[in-house]
């Protein structure tokens, strides 16, 4: 009954003031474009700081006269030493094979397999690959390493901790930015909203001074709000959505970043920018009207 | 406005008590003023706005249940103050005012609203809602009190067939004249029927016949029992309503003429005859 009223009541004042309804809707239409793009690059340079990041291990190489025993031992010590999240065994025999595919002539000079029975130890978290390392090589025991069949432990300290720096560089900064232009989104949103009603607040006068309750008044407003931001949003999906199969599609093949496997799946982009879009010009209408209630 | 007579009936036989007299003898005592019933009470009412003017300054003034009263003055003496003051849309400096026995200064912000649809105002400048229709600005005063549309078709082309706009209904604000305008306020200050109503200048824009007819409709529904305050420059028309006059100059209260004037009571076709009647004549001889 209510809603129904309040229905044509929305749809009354976006037909007569046609306008402002319709900046309203390019704005939305704009800004979820912006983000429409940029939340997926912000998530595909995400997923490759952290695939980057997620190869961050240390490597312990055994003694090349190291016997089966010797290495389920070490792997048991390796799986206790804290922060370690798994362990990967690399048989040497393996090892040559992988190499020799990649480099044939090379490992064709080589009568023998010159290569050791390796474990990849990763970390919990690519961060604590330090602490593992340091774990991996306590001073002074058995020449600096864990267990006596160890050879040695990867050094790649500096290396590790640059990968480390770069992605969580790359990861601070996406956060930054989608932060400020998901702000700035709401902020540009809002301020048309608070514009097209300005122009309307000599109806919002009279209206409280003919009885209207607050509510009654805003209740249009807000369901408005809602009709211009999810229109706004689904014209700004189709043209994504269009974009995407026409432009980014083809390429991925050949690209990896759009390729990347962590990026947002569309159905999730589709709903994220729908709700939002909706959310944010309703609330908006809803909020920027308290100034003119006041009557 | 050839349907006024037929139309008012309508309007009184709503009004349940008034609904067992005729329309063209009426003699039930109006404005009988009751002690201690006032409807509207000023007690000390000063407004000073912002930028220093005064609006009102010390006004003290009652109308009791069922009056007819006008309130004159020159431009800027404070009528429309008095009438903003009624309706919450400003607050008094000092002083209490209270309608129906409420003190305005206490009722809450959130029940602001439920007092307004108590009192109907025909607004200075119409204050028209610009993006709705004739019939839909009367239809609005319904609604904001959860009318069904039911009561709706019921009531708004009956008020508007009162203030001669049937032709009008689907016309926009922007598509009236001023006179239209105004009857359009008129009519949205009726449609409920309010047990106050506020006019100010009701006529202003109206020529000499149509005025007449206003303040006919007016009249009768001041005869069902509706207090009316009406704020007018109209010194004729004034004089010849021969009402309870309250003048204002420079915010103050200079002339309260209550008693007096009128001894008996019209119908309303005695009034109307009376009011179009030339000046010149003595009083009352129409
Ligand atoms: N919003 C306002 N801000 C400042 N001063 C105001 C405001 N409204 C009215 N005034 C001043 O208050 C005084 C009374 O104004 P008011 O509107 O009550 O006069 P009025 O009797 O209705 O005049 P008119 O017959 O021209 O309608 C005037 O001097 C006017 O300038
Ligand atoms: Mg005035």
């Amino acid at each position: 009954m209510r809603l129904g009223f309040f229905l044509k009541e929305a749809i009354r004042s976006m037909r007569r003031s046609a306008a402002p309804s319709f900046a309203a809707l390019a704005t939305v239409l704009v800004t979820m474009l912006v983000l429409g793009v940029f939340i997926p690059i912000v998530q595909a340079t995400n997923g490759a700081a952290n695939s980057v990041a997620g190869r961050v291990m240390v490597d312990v190489y055994m003694k090349t006269g190291a016997t089966a025993a010797d290495d389920a031992r070490v792997r048991g010590e390796l799986l206790r030493v804290p922060h370690v999240k798994g362990v990967e065994f690399v048989p040497k025999q393996q090892a040559y094979q992988a190499q020799a595919s990649q480099y044939p002539q090379a490992y064709a000079l080589l009568g023998s397999n010159p290569l050791p029975d390796t474990f990849h130890v990763i970390p919990d978290k690519p961060s604590n690959v330090l602490l593992v390392h340091s774990a991996l090589t306590p001073p002074g025991a058995s020449g600096g390493v864990l267990d006596p069949s160890i050879q040695s432990v990867s050094n790649k300290q500096s290396d590790t901790k640059k990968i480390l720096e770069v992605t969580n560089l790359v990861t601070i900064t996406a956060a930054v930015l989608t932060v400020l232009l998901v702000l700035a989104s709401m902020l540009l949103i809002a301020n048309t909203i608070r514009l097209s009603l300005y122009a309307r607040r000599r109806e919002v006068e009279v209206m409280k001074l003919v009885g209207a309750t607050d509510w009654f008044i805003r209740w249009p407003f807000v369901i408005e709000g809602m009709i211009v931001g999810s229109v706004g949003a689904l014209l700004a999906i189709c043209v994504l959505g269009a974009t995407k199969i026409a432009l980014l599609d083809p390429l991925a093949s050949n690209w990896t970043l759009i390729a990347a496997p962590r990026t947002i799946g569309f159905v999730v982009l589709v709903i994220v920018l729908l709700g939002s879009g909706a959310l944010v010009s309703a609330v908006g209408s809803g909020l920027s009207l308290r100034r003119f209630l006041k009557v | 406005m050839a349907s006024i007579e037929s139309t008012s009936r309508t309007l009184r036989r709503r009004q349940g008590a008034a609904a067992a007299v005729p329309a063209a003898r009426e003699a039930r005592p109006v404005a009988a003023p009751a002690p201690g019933r006032s409807v509207i009470e000023f007690r000390g009412v000063s407004k000073r706005y912002s930028g220093g003017d005064v609006g009102l300054d010390d006004v003290t003034f009652a109308i009791e249940r069922g009056e007819f009263v006008f309130l004159v003055g020159a431009t800027g003496s404070g009528k429309s103050t008095v009438m903003r003051l009624l309706i919450k849309e400003l607050e008094p400096t000092a002083g209490t005012i209270r309608v129906a026995g409420h003190d305005l200064g206490e009722i809450k912000r959130k029940r602001i609203a439920y007092y307004r649809r108590n009192v109907g105002v025909v607004f200075q400048d119409f204050k028209l809602l610009p993006s709705r229709t004739v019939y839909d600005n009367v239809a609005y005063a319904l609604q904001v009190t959860g009318g069904t549309r039911r009561e709706i078709r019921d009531k708004v082309p009956d008020i508007l067939r009162l203030t001669g706009l049937s032709t009008k209904l689907h016309n926009y604000p922007d598509q009236l004249s001023g006179g239209e305008q105004q009857r359009v306020s008129i009519a949205r200050a009726f449609v409920n029927h309010p047990p106050l109503l506020l006019a100010d200048e009701p006529t202003g824009n109206l020529d000499p016949e149509t005025s007449v007819d206003i303040m006919r409709l007016l009249y009768r529904i001041n005869r069902t029992g509706t207090t009316v305050l009406i704020a007018s420059h109209d010194q004729t028309m004034v004089d010849k309503m021969r009402r309870r006059v309250l003048e204002l100059a420079h915010g103050r209260i200079v002339r309260d003429e209550a008693t007096g004037l009128y001894t008996r009571d019209e119908t309303t076709r005695e009034f109307a005859r009376r009011m179009r009647a030339p000046s010149a004549r003595p009083p009352g001889l129409g």
